[in-house]
């Protein structure tokens, strides 16, 4: 099912929560909205369930407005991040309310359900768990009951808020990879809410990401990553190292010493943005240049903490140097990054 | 060691003196014990106790769940107040709370001038036990559906509205189940309060043999004419019907957590 988010405002009270928002979700994708908290990303995920009514804009499921459906008439399936899982009711009862509570002409026939229900506990791997209770479960086994349950109505697309974040470390890399291969076998048009953006890259087909009500940038994860069209995405997404800059007539100068970087950015005084692996030692010419504050290993290289524009006001950043360049806490070196984006 | 003190203090305060009530009562004989209730107008009057305490405990689960529903799920103005004000029938001497009552619901009272041309009387008659009943044992369900209540996310009720479920349905199957136990828990603590209550009830009772005496007023009547044994019969009697009830409140308890009260 295409869904299409058509200049959404929401506010609570005098709090502007979403601004003109808007979105295509194509039938079938899956969708990651990824930003910190407060950005709106759960006000837009619960304004297309229908628990929450946009003050302004559409939403269209297809062709049908659904803006002022109630949730119940919307059929989207919802996983909340602790599950809220009826735990007076078995995994089985659990998966098979949203058939039980249809009305007598909707409601298949009790064999019917049964069949449907042992199919979908079996495609979340919990056979054999049908009369187990909820509290006698692990994080992730809750949390496929949960997506067990959401799927049992058929919905015309799936939402999952925070899904995999109550749960630990290990369990969530499993049931990510888990979900993707779920996704790619029943192809259903996801949604869902993170804000870890480890997560939204890996698994979704497209990511949205958002801060304060909007839209920062929509895009794959290569496009997020290398190609971030905000100071925001770039420093949201990934490590990032920042310094301001002035630009004229295309040339960037860094404390009134040109750096010998060309921009198409416009004259003023703008930030450079870079990633900290995107550098490169310099000997001479134009350069950056800064004292080193502290150093620490990581894997294969060294991080260094640098006090850009040597102690004329700290202008601290980090890049990374490999392990055989000689430098140490206090030395002075020079480098350029050789991508970045100016802001 | 606190052991032992947690026994000496039930040996002291409850089993010895059920114990000699026991005796006391066992002193009367089978026969004398039988024509003591045999008596119609103490018949009458356990009954109206009982009567009078199980609708005044079923009015208090069914209200005192919504109260308790309204305290958790909305915000509003003098909440917190409210939420205060609800102890006060376990704070006020029944005493207060009786004449309070009167003042309210007799033929001239606050309310009761309104109901009197419409033929209701409350003072004076088995439904103003019921009201005051009601008023003293109105914090039992409040406070045990509370903390359940709480600990129930909303998003459970969002979830079922999901999956297509209407609020009737949603209200029926989702939130209801999960505070049965607590509901039972706070009506067994009512009953047993509105059973014994005399303090607030002989004001507004009006107290008139067969119709609006209660038991434990006979009690107080019985030990007036030196009466010991009489009244020791009557203590006996609600005694055991208290435990009974207990226990079979608790029976029906313990399978509700079973099937309910999971996780």
């Amino acid at each position: 099912m295409d869904i299409r988010i058509d200049k959404i405002r929401k506010e609570f009270g005098d709090f502007p929560a979403l601004h003109d928002v808007s979105l295509n979700i194509r039938s079938g994708e899956l969708i990651a909205l990824l930003g910190p908290s407060g950005s709106g990303k759960t006000t837009l995920l619960r304004l297309v369930a229908g628990l929450e009514y946009p003050s302004q804009g559409r939403i269209l499921f297809g062709e049908e407005d659904a803006s002022w459906k109630s949730v119940q008439e919307r059929n989207v399936g919802f996983v909340f991040q602790h599950y809220a899982l009826f735990k007076h009711m078995t995994v089985f009862d659990n998966v098979a309310f949203g058939l039980r509570v249809r009305g007598s002409k909707d409601r298949p026939p009790k064999a019917e359900i049964r069949r449907r229900v042992e199919e979908l506990i079996d495609m979340v791997q919990l056979s054999g768990m049908e009369s187990r209770y909820p509290g006698q479960l692990s994080g992730g086994q809750r949390q496929r009951v949960a997506l067990a349950r959401a799927m049992a109505i058929e919905p015309r697309v799936l939402l999952l808020d925070e899904p995999f974040g109550a749960l630990d470390a290990k369990v969530r890399k499993d049931l990510r990879k888990w979900l993707r291969e779920f996704h790619d076998r029943t192809g259903h048009t996801t949604l869902f809410v993170t804000h870890d953006q480890e997560e939204a890259l890996e698994l979704a087909d497209r990511v949205v990401v958002m801060s304060q009500g909007k839209i920062e940038q929509v895009g794959s994860a290569d496009d997020i990553y290398d190609r971030p069209q905000s100071a925001f995405v770039f420093s949201f997404v990934g490590d990032s190292a920042k310094l301001p800059v002035t630009v004229a007539n295309g040339d960037v100068t860094f404390r009134g010493a040109p750096t010998g970087l060309r921009t198409s950015v416009g004259n003023g005084e703008k930030h450079i943005f870079f990633r900290p692996r995107d550098i490169a030692l310099q000997d001479d010419g134009p350069a950056f240049e800064g004292r080193i504050l502290s150093m620490r290993r990581l894997a294969g290289a060294r991080i260094a903490e640098i006090d850009a524009g040597l102690g004329e006001g700290a202008e601290r950043v980090e890049i990374e140097l490999p392990l055989g360049v000689p430098a140490e806490q206090g030395s002075v070196i020079r480098f350029l990054p050789h991508r970045f984006a100016i802001f | 060691m606190s052991l032992g003190l947690a026994l000496t203090m039930l040996t002291l305060i409850v089993l010895i003196p059920l114990a000699a009530l026991a005796l006391r009562a066992a002193a009367l004989g089978p026969a004398g014990f039988y024509e003591v209730i045999s008596d119609p107008r103490v018949f009458a009057a356990l009954k109206v106790s009982f009567l009078t305490a199980l609708a005044a405990a079923i009015a208090n689960a069914i209200f005192g769940t919504l109260t308790a529903w309204v305290l958790v799920r909305y915000n509003f103005f003098g909440r917190r107040i409210f939420d205060a004000l609800i102890d006060l029938p376990f704070a006020m001497p029944t005493a207060v709370a009786g004449i309070a009552l009167v003042s309210v619901y007799s033929p001239k009272g606050l309310i009761g001038q309104w109901l009197a041309p419409l033929g209701i009387k409350i003072a004076y008659t088995p439904l103003g036990i019921i009201v005051a009943l009601i008023a003293v044992g109105f914090p039992f369900v409040v406070r045990t559906v509370q903390p359940v209540l709480e600990e129930i996310s909303r998003e459970t009720e969002e979830i079922s509205a999901t999956l297509g479920a209407n609020r009737f349905q949603t209200l029926f199957f989702v939130v209801l189940p999960p505070l049965i136990p607590a509901i039972l828990t706070g009506f067994a603590l009512a009953l047993a309060r509105g059973v014994g209550e005399y303090g607030s009830v002989i004001f507004i009772a009006g107290n008139l043999p067969f119709k609006s005496e209660i038991a434990p007023l006979l009690i107080v009547i019985k030990l007036e004419e030196f009466n010991y044994a009489g009244a020791t019969a009557i203590a006996a009697i609600m005694l055991a019907v208290s435990f009974l009830m207990l226990f079979v409140i608790n029976g029906i308890q313990s399978w509700s957590q079973k099937r309910f009260g999971h996780g």
